[in-house]
């Protein structure tokens, strides 16, 4: 670790100028004698890299920061996301790529489940190759309630001293690992679309970022766990296997530990709304074909096919489509066996919301339009040209047979 | 009741993009605007505070020029707000930026209630406030729906969770994220920003911190590093379909076809 130094005696208006325009932060400026760096700076270090030779150096602190014994922490674990009984299924998800990293370095995968009557869904991982899991039962974990399940991931983490941890990021998901891993002091990487391990069980996490057509990986080198979040339909989940395997540890925690602030009053179950992250096929419009009648031929395309509508995230802040309906980072995530992108431009946030779908069909009159990129089968055209032409033809073949 | 609202300066559109020759990031000259998300929780401190009484102060980390939106929360009803700037905080990670956060919260004073948006459009993690409430040793709550009411030092709160919707009761003080299109954001007052002095806006820099060491600030402070960035991989089975119209859309009907589609 350390910092940014600048060497002012190096510093002329020429070189200057290409600094203050090389920083993609806007964090250098220059009052004609003095180059300065603000608290704008993300510390990426291109001005030291790409700027002029010199001028900006980086300096290493002389203090290493403390690391971590890593051989210390063993294991991959996978926090096991339910309500009462139904395990959610980004859960079984997780376990497959948790055993595929595991692979690597040869550690087991451990699965945690904490709950009121967590044993009984505990059993069901078993079908999933996991070595050992971890079960938290108590009264006070009936509902999920951010103190006490903190209590006992962070008690599990103490005693187990998992190297990596993976959460499934639903709604609670991104409340739980967060909290623990402030606890622990970690670092935890949200909606991660890859995961790799390296030899020295470093969890190479990879997510798109900077909020736009760029990709990071991120590792956590002096800490552990390490943590990361991944959404549901990012990974495939494994066939359950016909046999069970592994063993159920039912783990002891102080009742005074699992104290909260917070009283369930009343649950009620969500109407079941179209979930486009559950649909085979999906017709997705965007700004392209924001209009009424694009998006009127859109949905009859979409009822012939026997989809849902989905859409990008303007459409949705210009309330013309509902936030469910959401492709992409701030929305969902989908895996169906087709999309059909309409009008979309394909920024990476969308993108990753959908890239790993079967067949991805794109239509976009912006030939450099990034979709093409993402898209099996790309057309550059008139969306209200082509649909419905379209159209007619699927209708022509439906009355043929 | 006293509310304190966390928000963001972010880029005024989040297209960024990389020179595929320098792999450098091309800044945009779109400006900077607060984060879409904070909005509407500052709608919900103004009601709030509108209902039982109280005051609502902002606080945002960030360049100096971020004191821009803690102008505009005062426009929309806020008191005052509260700028962390300083360079030590300068690539700051999740754990970082959420500890740098709660130091900040502790040097303004004492609140009830802390409100933070849903998620950030730069960053788009919803990871903060979760661990700004855990450094904070306060109960915390995502994707809150309402706010019911407010009772007895607890506050009563409908949430959203994947499969269920919960009505519960947390003590105060705590820390809620509210969700998205739970309300309509106010306008900011044009005649409040004709008033507006600079006294209304405090900047805390590291030297005004009770924590003094360096190291749990920042880069520095960061328990994850980034290795390196690079542009998303393209896929590499690509067909394009040419032609006119009519041909185009009798090419998507075959792979439409072929793959049993229809």
């Amino acid at each position: 670790m350390g910092q940014l130094k600048i060497n002012q005696g190096l510093v002329n208006a020429d070189n200057a100028k290409e600094l203050v325009k090389i920083c993609p932060f806007g964090a250098i400026s220059y009052d004609g004698a003095k180059l300065d760096v603000s608290s704008a700076c993300k510390m990426c270090k291109i001005c030291v890299k790409k700027g002029p030779a010199g001028v900006m150096e980086y300096v290493e602190e002389e203090e290493p920061k403390e690391t971590v014994d890593k051989s210390l922490w063993k294991g991959i674990c996978v926090y096991v996301d339910h309500e009462g009984e139904n395990i959610h299924r980004v859960t079984y998800e997780l376990i497959g790529k948790a055993k595929e990293l595991a692979a690597v370095i040869k550690h087991p995968v451990y699965a945690l489940i904490i709950g009121k009557d967590a044993a009984k869904s505990a059993k069901k991982l078993l079908r999933y190759g996991v070595d050992k899991v971890y079960v938290y039962e108590d009264e006070a974990l009936c509902d999920f309630r951010i103190e006490p399940y903190t209590a006992a991931f962070c008690d599990f983490i103490d005693k187990v001293k998992p190297s990596s941890i993976m959460v499934g990021a639903t709604n609670l998901g991104r409340q739980l690992a967060p909290r623990v891993a402030a606890r622990c002091r970690a670092g935890l990487t949200a909606d991660c679309t890859v995961l790799e391990m390296k030899e020295n069980t470093d969890l190479v996490q990879i997510r798109p970022a900077f909020g736009g057509n760029i990709m990071a990986q991120i590792i956590s080198p002096s800490n552990r766990p390490q943590f990361c979040t991944v959404r549901y339909k990012v990974f495939a989940e494994p066939k359950p296997s016909d046999t069970e395997s592994g063993e159920i540890v039912l783990m002891n925690i102080a009742k005074d530990a699992l104290a909260s602030g917070i009283e369930i009053l009343a649950k009620t179950e969500k109407p079941r709304d179209i979930d486009i992250s559950e649909a085979d096929i999906i017709v997705a419009v965007g700004r392209g074909a924001k209009s009424e009648q694009s998006r009127a031929m859109a949905k009859e395309l979409c009822d012939v096919l026997g989809g849902v509508m989905a859409c990008t995230r303007p459409l949705v802040e210009e309330n013309v489509m509902d936030a469910k309906h959401q492709i992409g980072l701030s929305g969902r995530t989908v895996k169906p066996k087709l999309i059909i992108c309409l009008g979309i431009s394909g920024a990476v946030q969308f993108a990753a919301g959908m890239k790993s779908s079967d067949c991805i069909i794109a239509i976009n009159s912006d030939k450099n339009a990034p979709i093409f990129d993402v898209a099996h089968y790309g057309i550059v055209g008139d969306v209200n040209e082509i649909v419905p032409m379209l159209l007619e033809k699927i209708k022509e073949d439906a009355a043929n047979v | 009741m006293n509310i304190l609202v966390c928000i963001k300066q972010v880029p005024g559109s989040s297209n960024v993009e990389v020179d595929p020759v320098t792999g450098v990031l091309k800044r945009d000259g779109v400006a900077s605007k607060m984060n879409p998300y904070d909005l509407y929780g500052l709608e919900v401190a103004m009601s709030l505070t509108e209902k039982y009484g109280g005051t609502v102060e902002t606080i945002t980390m960030g360049p100096p020029q971020a004191k821009a939106i803690i102008d505009e929360s005062i426009c929309m009803g806020a008191k005052c707000g509260t700028v962390l700037s300083d360079r030590k905080f300068a690539g700051a990670d999740v754990l970082a930026t959420a500890y740098t956060i709660s130091q900040g919260i502790r040097k303004c004073g004492e609140y009830d209630l802390i409100i933070c948006g849903k998620q950030t459009t730069d960053g788009d993690t919803a990871q903060v406030g979760a661990e700004v409430s855990e450094y904070l040793g306060i109960p915390c709550v995502a994707n809150v729906l309402s706010v019911d009411d407010v009772a007895d030092g607890k506050i009563y709160v409908t949430v959203s969770l994947d499969n269920i919707v919960v009505k519960e009761s947390v003590k105060l003080p705590c820390l809620i994220s509210v969700d998205s299109d739970i309300n309509s954001p106010r306008l900011p007052s044009y005649k409040v920003k004709k008033t507006l002095t600079d006294d209304m806006v405090k900047f805390i820099s590291f030297a005004d911190f009770e924590d003094q060491d360096a190291n749990h600030y920042g880069l520095n402070g960061s328990a994850t590093q980034v290795e390196r960035i690079f542009p998303p991989e393209k896929n590499t089975e690509k067909h394009s379909i040419t032609g006119d119209a009519k041909e185009q859309a009798s090419g998507i009907f075959d792979v439409l076809k072929s793959r049993k589609l229809i």
